[in-house]
């Protein structure tokens, strides 16, 4: 054989070893999280979970209050956040394509996106918390929401670009007015791809706690009250998982089972959009 | 000299089209000394030419002649985009159509658009046309369910489609896809059309139909046509216009062109020689 030939193969071969153990340590940790979770999440889980009350030490309870918390914050933060997202991902794609302060909000942007989280918490205690004098849920919500709006002016931004500008030329050649042509052409060709960025934006939010623990703080008790501090998922896996108690980091396993779950068939969820929307 | 009057005539395409009285002709639009200008590069230089009512005028000239940047002027299409602009003027019936106070979604309304890549919306085969007559007209149902449909037939889509007009414009082949966007166009009822290279995505049986359908619309419509095949233009244009790098070189009526040439450089393109 060829001796460069062989020499080829070999080194090949390292390297492909190479990247296999890196791509192995990598997964590894997260099939050990995924099964430590499982392990001790699992037996805990329970239809007591999703009915009772956050309980005090020593006695039987669920995660009630806190599921319901995330929620409420959740679905609040998606819809102050969404909004405002794409309205500024398509001002950035459509009307100021070519600006300068396009380019800048789009720098701001990324700045954001990598933010850390406990930052935006800080920012909305000393915008809202202090100056209302106590924790709520809505503010919690709105720190979300911070979170929320970088990751939809992303996605809006990127998947209002990938519409080919023929198809708007086309819109356009039939007298169509601009707010016409970007709702109903350009939104149509690129609906999938946003909604998987919302979708991710909610994924993301579903497993703060940092900006919670200065907003919403935590409630033991069922409230819906939006100007009162509010419960949340992450606090409390938070708050019980660093307590002495078994039965509260029992509960605390079982939370966190729920979330990365959650987050995961969210992730799925946008995935199966984005390639459907490539093969149709 | 050039080459082509030292040369033999090679035969050029065969012309169908009988040469117009040209008296009888009403210029629907003049375009009178145009410039156009990407950024600082200037692409066409000092145009002037009727695009006379009723007839087809064919565009050709080598790639980056600048004869769809021409097109693309007639609908201001090039506002879309930053750093171009025209100077000069196209007369519209009469008005100028490259004033700034020109209503540009009411010219585009006149003046329609058929693109080289086909450009079906994402949504049903009957919202494609559907949803440009409403952009301009209040109508019923039944209405709409006619329009469509006759502009369908006018795009000799009809019976190909009728049974599926639910099914997404996307999922049309190639050539019916094409169709369906003259439709949509002819469905607002302009006076111009403007055709883009509209052949060049297409396979041979799609083209012929297409170019069957054009020699049908100039009954109705102003046509103008951007073209690289030649006999395709011979075969679909009353006048033709060669273009050179960003000049007018030559307008006449198509069978001069195709035969008798004035210039030298028109000779040497349409039999071959360069572009």
């Amino acid at each position: 054989m060829n001796p460069l030939y062989g020499r080829r193969k070999l080194k090949n071969r390292i390297a492909m070893t190479l990247s296999l153990l890196a791509t192995a340590f990598g997964a590894g940790w997260l099939v050990l999280i995924l099964a430590v979770l499982l392990w001790e999440g699992f037996s805990g889980l329970s239809l007591q979970v999703f009915t009772e009350m956050t309980p005090p030490p020593g006695s039987d309870g669920g995660l009630l209050n806190a599921i319901v918390g995330s929620l409420m914050v959740t679905v609040i933060a998606v819809l102050i956040g969404t909004p405002i997202g794409i309205l500024a991902g398509t001002y950035m794609a459509e009307y100021g394509r070519y600006a300068i302060l396009t380019t800048i909000v789009r720098f701001i942007n990324d700045i954001l996106l990598s933010a850390p989280s406990i930052v935006v918490g800080l920012f909305i205690y000393e915008v809202m918390v202090a100056p209302m004098g106590h924790f709520s849920g809505i503010a919690g919500a709105v720190a979300l929401a911070v979170l929320v709006i970088p990751v939809v002016v992303r996605t809006t931004e990127d998947m209002l670009l990938l519409v080919p500008n023929q198809l708007r030329e086309a819109a356009t050649a039939l007298g169509m007015p601009r707010v016409n042509v970007i709702r109903h052409v350009c939104y149509r060709a690129a609906q999938a791809g946003m909604l998987t960025g919302v979708l991710l934006a909610v994924a993301r939010i579903s497993g703060e706690t940092a900006p919670l623990l200065f907003t919403a703080l935590n409630n033991q008790f069922w409230s819906t009250n939006l100007n009162a501090p509010m419960s949340s998922l992450p606090v409390v896996i938070f708050q019980f998982a660093l307590s002495p108690y078994a039965d509260w980091q029992k509960l605390a396993w079982t939370g966190a089972l729920i979330i990365t779950f959650t987050v995961l068939a969210l992730s799925i969820t946008a995935r199966a959009l984005v390639s459907s929307r490539k093969t149709s | 000299m050039s080459i082509a009057q030292a040369t033999p005539q090679v035969a050029a395409p065969t012309v169908v089209n009988a040469a117009v009285d040209r008296s009888k002709l009403t210029e629907k639009i003049s375009i009178r000394n145009l410039d156009f200008y990407y950024g600082d590069a200037k692409a066409l230089k000092g145009i002037t030419l009727p695009l006379y009512g009723g007839l087809v005028t064919a565009f050709i000239g080598p790639s980056g002649c600048g004869k769809s940047t021409l097109l693309r002027i007639l609908n201001r299409m090039y506002d879309l985009y930053p750093n171009q602009r025209a100077e000069g003027e196209v007369l519209f019936d009469g008005e100028n159509l490259l004033s700034p106070k020109q209503d540009l979604n009411h010219l585009r309304a006149r003046v329609g658009m058929v693109f080289q890549k086909p450009t079906p919306f994402p949504m049903t085969i009957f919202e494609n046309i559907a949803f440009g007559i409403r952009l301009y007209e209040r109508l019923s149902k039944s209405e709409i369910n006619d329009r469509v449909e006759s502009a369908l037939r006018r795009a000799a889509l009809w019976d190909e489609v009728k049974d599926k007009l639910m099914a997404n414009g996307l999922s049309l082949s190639g050539g019916q896809q094409q169709r369906l966007c003259i439709a949509r166009t002819v469905a607002v009822r302009p006076e111009v059309i403007l055709f883009d290279e509209p052949c060049s995505a297409l396979d041979p049986i799609s083209t012929a139909k297409i170019e069957e359908l054009i020699d049908e619309l100039k009954e109705d419509y102003t046509i103008a046509i951007v073209t690289h095949n030649m006999q395709q233009a011979a075969r679909v244009s009353d006048y033709t216009a060669f273009m050179y790098l960003g000049e007018l070189v030559e307008f006449d009526p198509t069978s001069k062109i195709f035969t008798t040439p004035n210039d030298p450089r028109t000779q040497d393109y349409i039999t071959g020689r360069f572009g």
